[in-house]
């Protein structure tokens, strides 16, 4: 490939696709970080970034856990929610039909506590237009296996993942958000693209835990929460990088601690084909603007033209001296 | 729905003056037309620790009065207990220090159509916003009486010229170092009688608030208080400052005190609940 300093008059081509979805930009909010994108569309146009994904959904509404449910931590913070939410059917009807009134695009995320949940989840999604991809979150308890993580459990994850596919049939394409708390991220990665996941999201936040030493007992109403913020990200470049080398043709959503465009080009050169924005929401309502203006200038600046070319650049073998 | 944080907007504002009032920092900030948006009850979240700082989340602070005809343009004056890190690093910002801010976030006080009597009941420094909330209800005609109380004398937040709007302010501490020994809630069910009140609004911490609502609940008054929860974003996006608010079907569930507060009905909020799973 040449690269050159030219090319900073060149267009860019910003676009990325997953499964056989497209989309104009590859930034995306995280699930769970910005609820069902309503409360960011005062700060800026949904329909300006890539796609927001929602958070993740379950069959009927949820309290969650107790309050209190946030911890700062040093470049980081657990949260513990409980997956709180309205249930598909109130967030069919009302949470779809304002996203695409915004006309942004939508993944939409689901989480269950059986096999069947998520199957059931996916079924009513099926007729739902104005979908562009569902993301399975398998970083939930599951039910019937001890409370076990399916994502901790290559056989659940990927039971979970074939249930889907089935119910979903072809069309949309299914991500499946992998938690990094597990031995062999790269096995479970294997495990759901062979059951039918057309991307991967990597990853879910780290299992962690504050204890308030005042009270002297754990700060979080659930004790453990998940750790998520520039904290992490060292670890998602990691997993990333070691998917990607594994799977280089599955495309990667991702995101851990992602907070300028920066972060979001490593992202990319470790083998993500677009990038989800978390945490850094929460410091900073537009952050996924900034992200995604720095992210162009940068790749322009490595006189790269197109996303593409820079997804998986990290792993090159080749001698090219960008000097 | 669609009208969420419809007023937010997210600006660069420098500080004009930061002065040290008893145990808080009064900070005043330039925030131009953003003042006129602002109402009481409404909070600020502002960035913290600079560009490389570890502490990633912004912090949540009552607005407590806004100017719109200052020589500096519209000004948002802020309390601030220089508690944790990101309030100590804010009380050490001097004049001309540039705050990353959003604002004005969360719901503001109700104000009554009618001038009736109220009752603005403060603890600690969360007295401050009651100020600028008893200008306007003052404006509005309404007999505005004010109990202020803290655990001691130097956490007590009562400026000179916050007495202009209220006809009486009484205090208490619970050391008995200021004002009267003993706890705002004392003289509340007296005064509902005594004043006949419509409404008392209410801002401190969480405790307070609960006891509160136990009297009010015993008598035809309205409780409008400001709510505290941790909270992450201020924006409502991340769900993790709720509190549990029963509906008028009976349902409960669980509000988020950045969108859906502050400034909740404390006959509402289910405080058996709070820090409980549903």
């Amino acid at each position: 490939m040449e690269l050159g300093r030219t090319a900073a008059m060149s267009t860019l081509d910003f676009s990325t696709t997953i499964g056989n979805t497209w989309f104009p930009a590859p930034t995306f909010t995280a699930s769970g970080c910005a609820s069902s994108g309503r409360e960011l569309a005062q700060f800026f146009p949904l329909r300006e970034m890539g796609g927001v994904v929602t958070k993740s959904v379950m069959s009927k509404a949820r309290p969650g856990r107790p309050t209190p449910r946030m911890a700062e931590t040093p470049s980081g913070m657990l949260n513990s929610i409980g997956l709180q939410g309205p249930g598909i059917d109130a967030f069919i009807a009302k949470d779809i039909p304002y996203l695409v009134e915004q006309k942004a695009r939508v993944i939409v995320s689901i989480a269950g506590e059986t096999v069947e949940e998520y199957s059931t989840l996916a079924r009513k999604l099926r007729a739902v237009s104005g979908i562009s991809a569902i993301e399975v979150n398998i970083s939930c308890p599951n039910v019937e296996n001890r409370g076990l993580v399916f994502a901790c459990d290559p056989e659940a994850s990927r039971r979970v993942i074939d249930g889907v596919r089935r119910t979903i049939g072809g069309e949309l394409p299914i991500i499946a958000k992998l938690s990094p708390d597990v031995t062999d991220l790269v096995s479970i990665a294997r495990g759901v693209v062979d059951a039918g996941a057309d991307g991967l999201a990597l990853i879910n936040t780290v299992l962690g835990m504050v204890i308030n030493i005042d009270t002297m007992r754990p700060q979080l109403g659930g004790k453990t929460g998940g750790l998520s913020g520039p904290a992490i990200r060292p670890i998602a470049v990691r997993a990333v990088y070691q998917v990607h080398a594994a799977l280089p043709k599955v495309p990667i959503l991702g995101m851990g601690g992602v907070s300028t465009g920066r972060d979001a080009l490593e992202m990319i050169l470790a083998g993500a084909s677009g990038v989800s924005i978390g945490t850094a929401n929460f410091g900073n309502p537009t952050a996924i603007m900034s992200i995604q203006s720095e992210l162009k200038q940068l790749l322009i600046d490595r006189g790269f033209t197109s996303l593409k070319q820079a997804v998986g650049f990290a792993h090159r073998t080749d001698e090219v001296d960008q000097t | 729905m669609s009208q969420i944080n419809r007023s937010a907007k997210q600006l660069i504002a420098p500080v004009v003056s930061n002065k040290k009032v008893g145990q808080y920092h009064q900070i005043i900030v330039n925030v131009g037309d953003l003042a006129e948006s602002c109402k009481p009850g409404n909070f600020v979240a502002i960035n913290v620790g600079g560009d490389s700082s570890r502490m990633i989340l912004r912090r949540a602070f009552a607005i407590s009065r806004v100017s719109s005809s200052t020589t500096f343009g519209g000004t948002m004056e802020l309390i601030v207990a220089p508690g944790g890190q990101g309030s100590r690093w804010l009380c050490a910002q001097g004049e001309g220090a540039m705050l990353d801010i959003v604002a004005p976030l969360g719901t503001a006080f109700g104000i009554p159509t009618e001038p009736v009597p109220v009752l603005l009941v403060g603890g600690g420094y969360g007295s401050a916003p009651l100020f600028g909330l008893a200008e306007v209800l003052n404006s509005r005609g309404c007999r505005v009486d004010m109990i202020l109380g803290a655990s001691t004398a130097a956490k007590i937040y009562a400026p000179m010229e916050g007495k202009r709007a209220v006809n009486s302010m009484r205090i208490f501490t619970e050391d008995g170092s200021m004002g009267q020994q003993g706890r705002v809630t004392d003289p509340i069910p007296e005064l509902i009688k005594d004043l006949d009140l419509a409404v008392i609004y209410s801002c401190g911490p969480m405790p307070m608030l609960s006891a509160i609502t136990a009297i009010t609940n015993q008598f035809e008054v309205i409780h409008q208080c400001a709510v505290e929860e941790s909270m992450a974003c201020g924006i409502g996006v991340c769900m993790t400052c709720v509190i549990p608010v029963k509906d008028d079907a009976g349902d409960i569930s669980m509000l988020r005190s950045c969108i859906d507060g502050p400034v909740m009905d404390g006959s509402k909020v289910q405080w058996n609940l709070v820090g409980q799973q549903l």
